[in-house]
């Protein structure tokens, strides 16, 4: 009787694969698609249309608070602290242009305070975004209770469905993609040096990301794809998750950046260089800005090499807004490739949320959502100015890409996530504010600042 | 079925809160998701710590002293009636509340708006902002932007213009004649947007 059960499960476990193999991970390979996902992702919409629907029914009677505010939740005024201040002071009695200490001018502080207070602009963009509708998975069931037997059973139907039927295929894909990859560049690495290596490499790579992708059933839209990252440039993009190399590697071969990593990483790492160069850096030599500044323009100048990727926000941050992009690799004098990547929340939250959520729970998360929905755009090339520093064109990189993904623009550093504020801000918003005030010194003491 | 009745359960005293700050529903539970949101060791209260964690109040100058509004009399817990309590002040002036001559004033009137940031310089709470204070908060707001002496010429010159009786003090009434022009609902209220 054993025999028999352990015949039938290798019987099942064979036809799992070669069903696997043959309808997902071979089109795949070829970059072509059987219009599975496509079909999948149509009925997802209508049933979550559907439930949304249903939802809105049972809410109707109450006075429901709106979920998702995507302006916020208090009006913010948009005057710089000249204005507002100059206002404050234009009502008092004895104010004279060119300004002057006025005790209302703590009313401008205590107003901003207190509005940071009750909404600020970085605490939110740590943690998921907020959803419109409930799109039926228990994790984003914040604010909707039960509703109906209907949505509940649609709901139930829907655990089943990700966690029985989707998550043990995707899983499989995940292994095969990964196997695939670690195991094809180690035998292409045992190739000389020859445009033939280069083509198989870059071949092992896409096919690798495409199982991947599959994976993850990620539906991706490209845009513009004129401006494809070229040889000998630098792709930067923003950073939501560890996913997104998935995203942009299926359209293209890149070289990766980073920090050597130990166990299953540091494998794959170790495996992907020896067949095409990746930079790969130890621990230690991240410190070094100038060591990293010289092994990413050797990279480049080296018209061979796959264009460089980079994150520039240095963290992950939850897809609503573009933060402080670091200023090291726009010093380099590459082409600057910006590519913005916009995920679509309600198929599941690409969002990785490190202090919360550990890699492999990450990865389960990704893998038990609906799909991965997403748009990439990829922006016209740009260049340092004449007479530009490094920084500012951080900023207008940064800036070109929050206006294509439809991101909220930040000047705030995404290290913030783990360090606090530095002094030099509230400097910033001191001079700015002694600014107000100097021009109304009398004048010897005006000598005196002269000094 | 909704979800803010729901929500507005946890809340407790919801009911006698909004009464006396004259907050919405809607509004409670947007400000009981962020007092939870800031609560992020999930302790029930608020700390001092848990304010400086906010990064755009960090960089505020006066950021101690509106940190210190919150917390009276040196306590170190802030619970969320006294949170909403405070915040209530900055509640934009209700313009069509019937004047009743017997019932006190709400929490954000225009004169309990003043004298919430009269407390800001005041803060040994003696009714006055002395010299001294007034230096404090000059020094805050200014800190290694300029001269001592200019602070202290800066410190003279405003008190020598509010100053009424002569007592080289600020109290509270000259506070308020010194800035009654000024749009006190529009300067000192936040509005939300839903």
């Amino acid at each position: 009787m054993e025999g028999t059960s352990w015949d039938l499960a290798l019987v099942v476990f064979e036809v799992w694969l070669s069903v696997v193999l043959g309808l997902i991970v071979l089109p795949a390979m070829f970059g072509v698609s059987l219009g599975f996902t496509d079909l999948y992702v149509k009925a997802l919409v209508k049933t979550l249309e559907w439930a949304t629907l249903r939802i809105q029914r049972g809410q109707k009677e109450e006075d429901a608070v709106p979920a998702h505010l995507p302006n916020g939740i208090i009006e913010k005024d948009d005057g710089s602290m000249e204005e507002e201040i100059g206002e404050l002071r234009r009502s008092h009695p004895k104010s004279l242009a060119g300004g002057d200490f006025t005790l209302c001018d703590a009313f401008y502080f205590c107003k901003k305070g207190i509005e940071s207070i009750v909404e600020d602009q970085v605490t939110q963009r740590f943690t998921s975004e907020e959803l419109a509708s409930w799109n039926l998975l228990t994790r984003t069931n914040n604010n909707f209770h039960y509703i109906s037997v209907r949505v509940t059973i649609i709901w139930g139907l829907g655990v089943f469905i990700r966690y029985c039927i989707l998550l043990p295929l995707r899983v499989t894909l995940a292994v095969l993609g990964l196997s695939w990859l670690v195991i094809g560049t180690t035998l292409v690495g045992l190739l000389p040096h020859s445009n033939v290596k280069t083509w198989i490499s870059d071949l092992i790579h896409v096919t690798c990301y495409r199982i991947c992708a599959r994976a993850l059933s990620a539906r991706i839209r490209y845009h513009n794809k004129e401006n494809h990252p070229k040889k000998g440039g630098i792709c930067v993009a923003n950073h939501t998750s560890p996913i997104d190399i998935v995203i942009l590697a299926n359209d293209g071969c890149y070289a990766m950046v980073g920090q050597i990593h130990g166990g299953l990483m540091g494998v794959i790492q170790r495996s992907m260089v020896r067949s095409c160069p990746h930079v790969w850096f130890e621990r230690s030599e991240m410190k070094d800005r100038h060591a990293v500044a010289k092994r990413l323009k050797d990279h480049v100048a080296d018209k061979t090499k796959q264009p460089i990727l980079i994150f520039p926000e240095g963290t992950c941050i939850n897809n609503t807004s573009v933060m402080m992009f670091k200023k090291g690799s726009f010093d380099i004098g590459a082409t600057i490739y910006p590519v913005a990547i916009k995920y679509d929340p309600q198929f599941g939250d690409a969002f990785w949320n490190s202090g919360k959520y550990n890699m492999v729970s990450y990865l389960l998360r990704m893998m038990t959502s609906w799909a991965i929905v997403c748009n990439v755009w990829y922006l016209p090339p740009m260049s340092l100015q004449d007479g530009e520093d490094a920084v500012h064109f951080a900023n207008r990189v940064k800036s070109a890409i929050a206006r294509q993904g439809g991101l909220v623009d930040l000047f705030w550093d995404g290290g913030l996530k783990r360090e606090k504020v530095k002094e030099s801000y509230k400097e910033e918003q001191q001079k700015m504010y002694s600014s107000m005030i100097k021009g109304r010194l009398p004048s010897h003491e005006r000598q005196d600042c002269e000094v | 079925m909704g979800s803010t009745s729901s929500t507005l359960a946890k809340i407790p005293n919801a009911e006698d809160l909004m009464q006396e700050t004259g907050f919405t529903p809607a509004h409670l539970v947007r400000l009981y998701d962020r007092f939870k949101v800031l609560d992020k060791d999930k302790k029930g209260f608020l700390t001092p710590q848990d304010f400086v964690a906010i990064k755009e109040l960090a960089m505020n100058p006066i950021c101690d002293r509106i940190i210190g509004a919150f917390f009276t009399s040196g306590g170190e817990t802030l619970d969320f009636p006294s949170f909403v309590r405070i915040l209530a002040h900055f509640r934009p002036i209700d313009k069509n509340r019937p004047k009743e001559p017997t019932s006190p004033d709400p929490i954000n009137s225009r004169s309990n708006k003043l004298k919430f940031a009269f407390q800001l310089y005041d803060q040994d709470k003696d009714g006055k902002i002395s010299r001294h204070e007034l230096l404090q908060v000059l020094r805050a707001m200014l800190e290694k932007q300029v001269t001592e002496e200019q602070l202290e010429s800066i410190a003279d010159r405003t008190i020598q213009e509010a100053d009424l009786d002569r007592d080289d003090a600020i109290s509270f009434e000259e506070f308020r004649k010194s800035l009654e022009k000024v749009n006190i609902d529009h300067k000192m209220s936040i509005r939300f947007l839903r």
